[in-house]
């Protein structure tokens, strides 16, 4: 039988001051980051923000100095350009808010079919996004997000008890908003696929929590005599193996993924890889110790055994 | 342990018709199967989402108001029309608002004779508030409003139907989308902007004469460089006869090969639309330069007829969306019908000419609020990269799984395999579509696939350190994972379902390969893999259970 962990008996539960100062942090960065989307500062991918992108695919190697250069002698400033160097492709981004005209996309294209003649390209992909359909589509992701955090607090109550789903819900929260902050920080675009990537972390690190919390709930009915604090560490240690082999298949799936899935995979698999580290920490250091915080009398999970 | 029977048939059956579903959507093989077999299975592989192949995704409103502007206007010259053709003398008519006409008139006895005429125009009714004595302001009633604006989506959706369909795109998709808005999308286009162009182009054809008298009085230029036309209007603008106005010839200079204009005076007046074609197909001229023919059907015929003869060795402009594309003099009476349309264009820009006049005009011009452009080779880019890491992704984690869990590893190896082929051959089966949002729905759906079987080879090593005996580890690892299993799957389906009720587009291509997937690994979590394990227990007596 090969294990990574043996028997465990770590004391996770007394660690949790420490946690929690670190997951206040994380939380903190993610509110700084969810303030600055709601008030449009942030760096927010044009299917929210609205606005033109046009990726091109030059045969040759192209300066982006100079490319940004004739876009501005064109009457398009304030593009932002981001290239992908081996293969010579070049994204230019242009927000609403910095051009109202319409046919974005094609003036770009018209400006380098001009100014560089000897440069032949082809449009990978061009998107053009009025700003009234990103509102709507923020809208609906928020919708889609609060009801089903509902669902599960919903859920999770009745099946285990009602702080059991507050903490997982309070847990998943945090990891989508450590991510966010993260992304913040790292000034990454915050597009409809980051996302998405956030709502598949938030299914991951709900799993991870339930099944850490089955663990608690069997355990509180087997030994009631034990302080809720050792019956809590008690479930982490026995399911700690589990978790660890888990998370370690899905990062061995995600880098490859980040590495090598191409451009429009990499930021959507870096959010994951983000994710399912951030989610398992705080099954064990987060969700686990909320519950402590509102010691409740478990008596319903008790009786039911 | 229970019976095996009834859920080995069913494990079979599910893998047979997976199988069955799935194969379509890998190529490669599906070729390589005999003919009688490809006639009997479902030939349709699971559909790939525009970001994965290519293609266009628009969303365009048709600006209704300008609809409405549109049918006011032409209102406006049928009246000026009738009042010529009475010999009513007036000053002006113009639409003063977005449905208001305001005729001005200087002798004031001619009031009630113009009143009466608003029972040839029953869509208007008189405003009270126009006092005056040479003035009349027409309203344009608010059903007709109404009745413009709900026409004139479902005639874009039509136009736009026709024009796609002679464009020739495998499997396009135009739906309304609320109120207002056209969602188009088409997979796999190989020349996005024509395409565009194609859908946008509002395309009115209408023959208008020239005011050649009145042109001199004017003083024109002969030609003027492109983008000074608002120069032109606005320099013309005060001496413009009543009734007429300036549109411009789109011309291109032989030798040099640049654009330039020229400005023609042209009286309103529509002699004849596009609406009375029947048929337009592309030509080659005899210098090689591609035309558009055009035919009209029996109506339009005889009236294109009875104005060529009044207007013998007269100019008559053929104006497609306000811009003239020739405007030639009529020599004779034309008779049978038919009729060319000449001008600067390629053999391409001449054929699809002919695919709008064919299709038919906009009732009013669209407004491309979302437009995602895929181009080919990044679709095909993101699609060879995404399938390779993943492969090699997979491949690690089915090693990994075997390296861990030796015997037992590969059979969870198996239920992972068994839950793509059932993932893609359910998406096949409900003509759903896979994006790349859809991909990371197979992501997490592959991650909880390893999470159960993980859950239940620890129980079952547990069960195993606590001395039990093989069939009844395995039994009591599968019961304990159990609740865990369905708890966590439960709570992501809770997920899933409120994402795919409220989300949109993306995000619910995300959730439908995320619910599916949930099922599936439900059942191969906890049915298929048991299966095999009481097979084996049942068949060899294990003694040792290699995990």
């Amino acid at each position: 039988m090969l294990e990574i962990l043996g028997k465990t008996n770590i004391d996770f539960m007394g660690k949790r001051r420490f946690s929690f100062l670190f997951s206040g942090i994380m939380v903190v960065l993610g509110l700084i980051a969810v303030i600055q989307i709601s008030r449009g500062a942030a760096n927010l991918g044009i299917d929210f923000a609205g606005g033109t992108a046009v990726q091109l695919k030059f045969d040759q190697a192209i300066r982006i100095d100079e490319a940004r250069k004739i876009l501005e002698e064109n009457g398009l400033a304030n593009a932002e350009l981001q290239e992908f160097g081996q293969e010579n492709k070049l994204l230019i981004r242009l927000k609403t808010s910095t051009t109202l005209e319409e046919k974005v996309a094609e003036r770009v294209v018209a400006v380098f079919t001009k100014e560089f003649p000897a440069n032949h390209f082809v449009v990978d992909s061009s998107t053009e996004i009025g700003p009234a359909i990103g509102q709507k589509l923020q809208q609906d992701a928020l919708i889609a997000v609060l009801i089903s955090f509902a669902g599960i607090i919903l859920y999770v109550a009745a099946r285990f008890e009602l702080r059991f789903g507050i903490a997982a819900a309070l847990a998943t929260f945090h990891d989508v908003l450590a991510v966010l902050g993260t992304f913040y920080v790292l000034d990454k675009e915050i597009t409809l696929l980051v996302v998405t990537a956030l709502l598949t972390l938030a299914g991951y690190s709900m799993t991870d929590t339930v099944v850490v919390f089955d663990r608690i709930r069997e355990n509180l009915r087997l030994r009631r005599r034990d302080s809720e604090e050792t019956i809590i560490n008690n479930a982490i240690n026995q399911v700690l193996s589990r978790t660890i082999v888990t998370s370690l298949t899905v990062v061995l799936v995600l880098i490859p993924l980040t590495l090598a899935g191409g451009e429009v995979l990499h930021d959507f698999s870096l959010a994951l890889l983000g994710g399912v580290i951030i989610g398992t920490f705080s099954s064990i250091f987060v969700a686990s110790p909320l519950l402590l915080l509102w010691p409740g009398t478990s008596g319903r999970l008790l009786k039911r055994s | 342990m229970k019976k095996v029977g009834g859920r080995l048939t069913l494990l079979v059956l599910v893998v047979v018709v997976s199988v069955i579903f799935f194969v379509p959507s890998y190529q490669p093989f599906y070729q390589a199967l005999p003919d009688w077999l490809k006639k009997v299975m479902p030939s349709k592989g699971v559909t790939l989402g525009l970001d994965l192949q290519g293609g266009i995704h628009l969303v365009m409103e048709v600006d209704e108001d300008r609809a409405v502007e549109i049918a006011v206007d032409r209102s406006v010259v049928a009246l000026q029309d009738l009042l010529v053709d009475k010999k009513i003398p007036v000053e002006s008519i113009t639409r003063t608002g977005p449905t208001q006409v305001t005729i001005q008139f200087q002798n004031a006895e001619l009031k009630a004779q113009i009143q009466k005429m608003i029972d040839d125009f029953p869509t208007f009714s008189e405003t009270e508030s126009a006092g005056s004595a040479n003035r009349l302001v027409w309203e344009l009633r608010e059903a007709e409003v109404k009745r413009i604006k709900d026409s004139a989506i479902n005639q874009a959706l039509e136009t736009i139907r026709n024009r796609i369909d002679q464009f020739g795109v495998a499997e396009p998709m135009v739906q309304r989308q609320g109120l207002k808005q056209i969602v188009v999308q088409l997979p796999g286009v190989k020349e996005p902007k024509r395409a565009k162009d194609l859908i946008k182009e509002t395309a009115l054809l209408e023959f208008k004469m020239l005011d050649e008298d009145n042109q001199l009085k004017l003083d024109l230029p002969a030609r003027i460089p492109k983008d000074k036309e608002a120069e032109i209007l606005k320099q013309a603008e005060a001496k413009l006869p009543i009734g007429d106005q300036i549109l411009f010839e789109r011309a291109v200079e032989k030798d040099t090969g640049r654009e330039y204009r020229i400005p023609y005076l042209v009286k309103k007046r529509v002699m004849l639309t596009g609406d009375v074609l029947s048929d337009a197909r592309v030509s080659i001229g005899q210098f090689n330069d591609p035309y558009v023919s055009i035919t009209f059907d029996a109506k339009g015929g005889r009236e294109f007829e009875r104005i060529t003869g009044d207007n013998v060795k007269k100019r008559m402009a053929v104006v497609l969306d306000n811009t003239i594309y020739s405007a030639p003099v009529i020599q004779e009476r034309i008779t049978g019908g038919r009729a060319q349309i000449t001008g600067t264009f390629s053999t391409q820009e001449a054929n699809d000419l002919a695919i709008v006049l064919r299709a038919g005009a906009l009732p009013a011009p669209l407004k491309i609020i979302q437009d995602l452009t895929v181009g080919p080779s990044l679709g095909k880019d993101s699609i060879e990269k995404g399938v390779q890491a993943t492969l090699f992704a997979g491949a690690m984690v089915v090693v990994f799984m075997i390296v861990y869990y030796r015997m037992s590893g590969v059979i969870a190896d198996f239920a992972l395999v068994l839950n793509l082929v059932c993932l893609i051959g359910a998406l096949s089966a409900l003509n759903a579509t896979l994006t790349l949002p859809g991909i990371a729905g197979i992501v997490l759906t592959i991650g909880m696939g390893v999470d159960s079987n993980v859950l239940i080879f620890e129980r079952i090593r547990e069960e195993l350190r606590l001395g039990k005996a093989v069939r009844l580890a395995v039994d009591g690892g599968y019961d304990k994972a159990l609740l865990t299993i369905v708890d966590s799957h439960v709570t992501t389906l809770i997920t899933g379902v409120a994402l795919f009720l409220f989300g949109t587009g993306p995000i619910k291509g995300f959730a439908v390969t995320l619910c599916l997937g949930i099922g599936i690994n439900l059942f191969t979590a906890l049915i298929g893999t048991k299966v095999i394990f009481d097979l084996l227990n049942q068949r060899h007596k294990v003694e040792q259970l290699s995990i």
